[in-house]
């Protein structure tokens, strides 16, 4: 239900732009948005993990993490409160290139973060060259309000997905929802399609 | 912004779905089994949702959603809920 | 307590501005008309919402200042330099002016103008708001609970309700008001700069029903890390946490 307008209430700077999917708004500045304290992850400990749906894993530490080609990558974030931003430059290590050599039939992927995090996606959009673990921004070291030291990008999914802090993907038969999947918020998160909540 | 407020700064979105006011609840987290007050509870607002906290243990107590035409509540983490009912 | 048992969710209303004061280069009071206004307790909030042309729509919450009783409710908004919804209450809203908001809010970080239990208010910056009410729900009510207030601001020119809290505290002996300046504090000021400490808590507790044995209610609001920091510095005294409510008001309800 929209309210009155407020005479003379105009909020925060937003811009339209071409760019945008239905109902986002342009901000300039890089919004924080936490639903925990921020994890201080010790890179000497820290590890990332994937698993395969027969209990198969693989695992980096952090210098072999740094060690994995990376790319440099310019996208579009669009977060589900609404705030979008153009032409983010990233620094990171294609999900594919960690995915390669995995034998799997899975068709499901469930990420987790330090501090407890979870979001799911269907495998297929973490291939293609479509998804990221980012661990530079704007060609320095990805800050921990940012999701430092990685966080997974998925820039075509609403920036939920794109879960800071990220220590692993479960690759799963069948699918689990996450942190937001589980209330309310829809289990894909494709922004042009502008979903943003669950159908029931 | 990952600076917490009080449970009592969301009493407003929780007065919306309730007759009562739960913010004076008291809980038991499930997680620690620490007994405490709604309005006392850690509260992250700057997220696609509500996260409610453990003071004790960072466990997450509830989660809120709001969309334009619905609500959803999640208590997972809650052990118990006691509220106060006006006897007539 | 004046709580109406209203058996059914808050709902937004419309409420109409009718004054505005000035308090202090970055603090306004608006007085906000609310027709059918179901009364509130000293230290309940409200949630406002503002919508702008586009539908572009956003709320924050704000402590009610004044005393309850009556169908007039006032806020007091300390402005934010970069603030989206501060800037707009303080310099934009004006009289006659219509915007939404819900409440009374929070039936916890309140004080019952039945009890005669000492109060211990530490106030950081704009925190001061909701504690303001409980001082001032007390003389409306002739209440003679002992009152202290601990209040931290910046400097003079940024004291909110000064002149009047000053005058309560002249008119009876049992309100008092203790000031801690962070920045720049008056010539007249023996005490050094700084922020409320476990020996400035010492000093202005003493005198009075305030200190742990006496297990005074105490009420500390301000911005989060303020909050923080003052509930450790009561619980070190020896206060027991059961007798301490907080209300953090986020990273910057205003600065100290
Ligand atoms: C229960 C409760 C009661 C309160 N009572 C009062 C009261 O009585 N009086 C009072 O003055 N205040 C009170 N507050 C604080 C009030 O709700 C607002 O937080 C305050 O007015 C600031 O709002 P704003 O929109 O002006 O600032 P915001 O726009 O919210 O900004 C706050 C700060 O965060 C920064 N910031 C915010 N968003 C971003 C972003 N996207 N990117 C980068 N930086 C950002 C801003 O630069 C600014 O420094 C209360 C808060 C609570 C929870
Ligand atoms: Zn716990």
């Amino acid at each position: 239900m929209a309210g009155i307008v407020s005479p003379g209430f105009f909020g925060r700077r937003r811009d339209a732009s071409p760019r945008l999917p239905p109902g986002q708004y342009l901000v300039r500045d890089f919004p924080v948005l936490s639903a925990g304290p921020t994890p201080r992850v010790n890179l000497d400990t820290w590890e990332f993990r994937i698993a395969t749906e027969t209990g198969e894993k693989r695992t980096w530490d952090w210098p072999a993490f740094q060690a994995l080609p990376a790319d440099d990558v310019t996208v579009d974030l669009h977060c589900v409160t609404k705030w979008s931003k153009l032409a983010t430059s990233w620094r990171g290590v294609s999900v594919d290139t960690l995915l390669d050599g995995i034998e799997t039939d899975a068709e499901y992927a469930l990420v987790h973060a330090f501090g407890g995090y979870t979001t799911n996606l269907p495998l297929a959009d973490l291939r293609g060259g479509k998804a990221w673990v980012a661990y530079g921004y704007d060609g320095a070291d990805l800050t921990p309000e940012h999701g430092g030291p990685a966080r997974l990008l998925v820039p075509h999914l609403y920036l939920w997905k794109s879960a800071k802090w990220v220590r692993g993907i479960d690759l799963r038969r069948t699918d689990e929802r996450g942190f937001w999947e589980q209330l309310g918020y829809h289990n894909y998160g494709d922004p042009w399609l502008e979903q943003r909540y669950s159908a029931d | 912004m990952s600076v917490p407020l009080d449970g009592n700064a969301i009493a407003g979105a929780l007065g919306e779905l309730f007759a009562v006011d739960v913010s004076v609840a008291r809980l038991e987290c499930g997680g620690c089994g620490m007994e405490g007050v709604v309005a006392e509870v850690v509260v992250y607002i700057d997220a696609p949702g509500v996260v409610a906290r453990c003071r004790a243990c960072d466990n997450v107590l509830f989660r809120l959603v709001r969309a334009p035409d619905r609500a959803w509540l999640d208590l997972r983490g809650v052990a118990y809920l006691r509220l106060r009912t006006t006897s007539t | 307590m004046a709580r109406a048992a209203v058996l059914r969710g808050l709902s937004w209303r419309v409420a109409t501005v009718v004054g505005v004061r000035d308090e202090t280069a970055a603090g306004r009071t608006i007085v906000f008309e609310l027709p059918g206004w179901p009364g509130h307790a000293a230290g309940q909030h409200v949630d406002v919402r503002l919508t702008a042309p586009d539908g572009y729509s956003t709320q924050r919450s704000y402590s009610i200042a004044s005393a309850p009783g009556g169908d007039l409710v006032e806020l007091t908004v300390e402005r934010l330099p970069d603030g989206e919804v501060s800037p707009y209450l303080t310099q934009v809203l004006s009289v006659g002016d219509q915007i939404e908001l819900r409440g009374p809010i929070g039936g916890w970080f309140v004080w019952d103008d039945a009890s005669p239990d000492p109060v211990l208010l530490i106030a950081g910056g704009s925190g001061v708001v909701p504690l303001a009410a409980m001082v001032r729900a007390r003389f409306a009510v002739g209440s003679s609970a002992p009152f202290r207030l601990l209040y931290s601001v910046r400097d003079p020119a940024s004291l909110l309700f000064g002149a009047e809290l000053d005058h309560y505290q002249r008119t009876d002996l049992s309100f008092g008001v203790h000031l801690a300046f962070t920045r720049t504090a008056p010539a007249d000021v023996p005490r050094p700069v700084g922020r409320i400490d476990a020996a400035f808590l010492t000093d202005a507790t003493a005198g009075g029903p305030f200190s742990a044995p006496d297990a005074p209610a105490v009420f500390a609001c301000g911005p989060t890390g303020f909050v923080e920091a003052v509930a450790n510095l009561v619980v070190a005294a020896g206060h027991e946490a059961r007798r301490i409510k907080t209300e953090r008001f986020g990273p910057s309800g205003s600065q100290r």
